[in-house]
């Protein structure tokens, strides 16, 4: 229960981070749909990721290395990504 | 939230889709100090940048070098100089290890047999009159039968004030040679007599230019927004200049705050140790600077702002379709 709503806060401050960072309009991390490609949809490049990236690392005390961006490619693989880097 | 696929219809995005993930990292290689033509108005030499800095002789350093910026995310090596075929082993270092692309004035032909599929980039900066007179000769009779039918190979027509009206000819015989052209401008401060442009001028010529487009889609490598953009130096609502450019040098970069989307560019002199300031000379005002590649950069790493109409993210697709196309990373 605690993993799953752990899963969803997770999920929330991604589309948080992404929303300031990036300053997306007309969305809330509520309404982001995890699940949204974010190059064939929200239109992020590598160098949008890599301004992600760096906020993501502090946030959760992680190194995200570049070879992996090309693996993240929604908010939710964002999540399990974060998820399990925390727990190596 | 604006989302791509909501302003595109299916074939548009499609293309969007071919070009969304290449994430293209270029850098540009000063190949040679030196060169066999002495052309007005070309910022290496009237820069003083063929003096910057002494050649690197040693192949394999050059090869370990270029190693070293595969391994810093070059995806493009952009190949100037002086003249890159004067040195052809350099040039055939880089052409093993990355994608090139070697820009020539077409004099020495690439050798196809060791380099097959090297895309050449061809100097053109008129007709037979403004050769003469810019150049010393009329170089387009030698390049064209030098490159002639060559599918990896394109003229790249730099066009001056005086060239006005007389473009289609040029493009035309460039059709005639089976090849293609893609066009720029020359920038204001090069310190050629006349060939400064004015305001009008350049309202005119993006005229003259979107007519070739449309005349010669099948051998004219272009798109209007960037016609739009090097003869306004306007984008959305921004102005190109210092501020603004993406093919500044990184680690040169003074700016403070920096431009967001940068790429890592460098612009490297053939010691392969130092540095030039941007793609271009340093000596060139960014305000009147008409560099078609550093406004096409402009364009790319620009793309979210593109997402807010129609037209607009179209613009931005066409933009990198056509950097895309020039480089290889799209076919013709």
């Amino acid at each position: 229960m605690n993993r799953e709503k752990d899963k969803t806060d997770r999920i929330l401050r991604i589309a948080e981070i992404m929303i300031n960072e990036l300053k997306l309009e007309d969305v809330t991390p509520a309404s982001f749909d995890p699940d949204m490609d974010l190059v064939d949809e929200v239109g992020i490049d590598s160098m949008d990721l890599a301004t992600v990236a760096l906020v993501l690392q502090d946030e959760y005390g992680i190194r995200i290395d570049e070879d992996d961006y090309p693996k993240l490619t929604t908010v939710r693989l964002i999540a399990e990504y974060i998820e399990e880097k925390l727990s190596e | 939230m604006k989302t791509v696929s909501s302003l595109l219809d299916s074939e548009w995005y499609k293309r969007y889709k071919a070009i969304s993930k290449l994430n293209i990292r270029s850098s540009i290689y000063d190949v040679t100090n030196r060169c066999n033509l002495r052309c007005k108005g070309c910022f290496f030499f009237s820069s003083g940048e063929d003096r910057a800095a002494q050649e690197e002789m040693d192949l394999s350093r050059w090869e370990r070098f270029i190693d070293r910026e595969k391994a810093r995310g070059v995806n493009l090596a952009i190949l100037i100089g002086g003249e890159p075929t004067l040195c052809m082993d350099r040039v055939a270092a880089f052409y093993d290890r990355l994608p090139s692309f070697c820009a020539t004035n077409g004099l020495i032909k690439v050798p196809r047999e060791r380099l097959p599929d090297m895309m050449v980039g061809i100097s053109l900066w008129g007709d037979e009159e403004d050769e003469k007179l810019l150049r010393g000769k009329d170089t387009f009779s030698v390049s064209s039968r030098n490159y002639e039918g060559d599918p990896h190979a394109y003229y790249l027509y730099t066009i001056t004030p005086r060239q006005m009206g007389k473009t289609e000819r040029i493009v035309r015989r460039i059709r005639d040679a089976g090849l293609k052209v893609h066009m720029q401008l020359l920038s204001n401060d090069e310190g050629v007599d006349a060939f400064s442009w004015q305001p009008s001028q350049l309202r005119d010529i993006r005229a003259e230019m979107d007519g070739m487009l449309e005349m010669f889609p099948d051998t004219v490598i272009s798109s209007k927004y960037y016609h739009r953009i090097i003869t306004t130096g306007k984008m959305l609502d921004r102005t190109f200049g210092w501020n603004e450019c993406p093919s500044v040098t990184q680690p040169l970069d003074p700016r403070d705050p920096k431009p967001k989307h940068l790429i890592g560019f460098i612009r490297w002199a053939c010691d392969l140790k130092t540095m030039h300031r941007c793609c271009t000379s340093a000596t060139r005002d960014c305000a009147t600077c008409k560099d078609g590649a550093a406004h096409m950069s402009w364009v790319m790493v620009n793309k979210r702002a593109h997402i807010r109409s129609e037209q607009d993210l179209k613009n931005w697709i066409e933009v990198y379709e056509m950097f895309a196309k020039l480089y290889q990373f799209l076919p013709w």
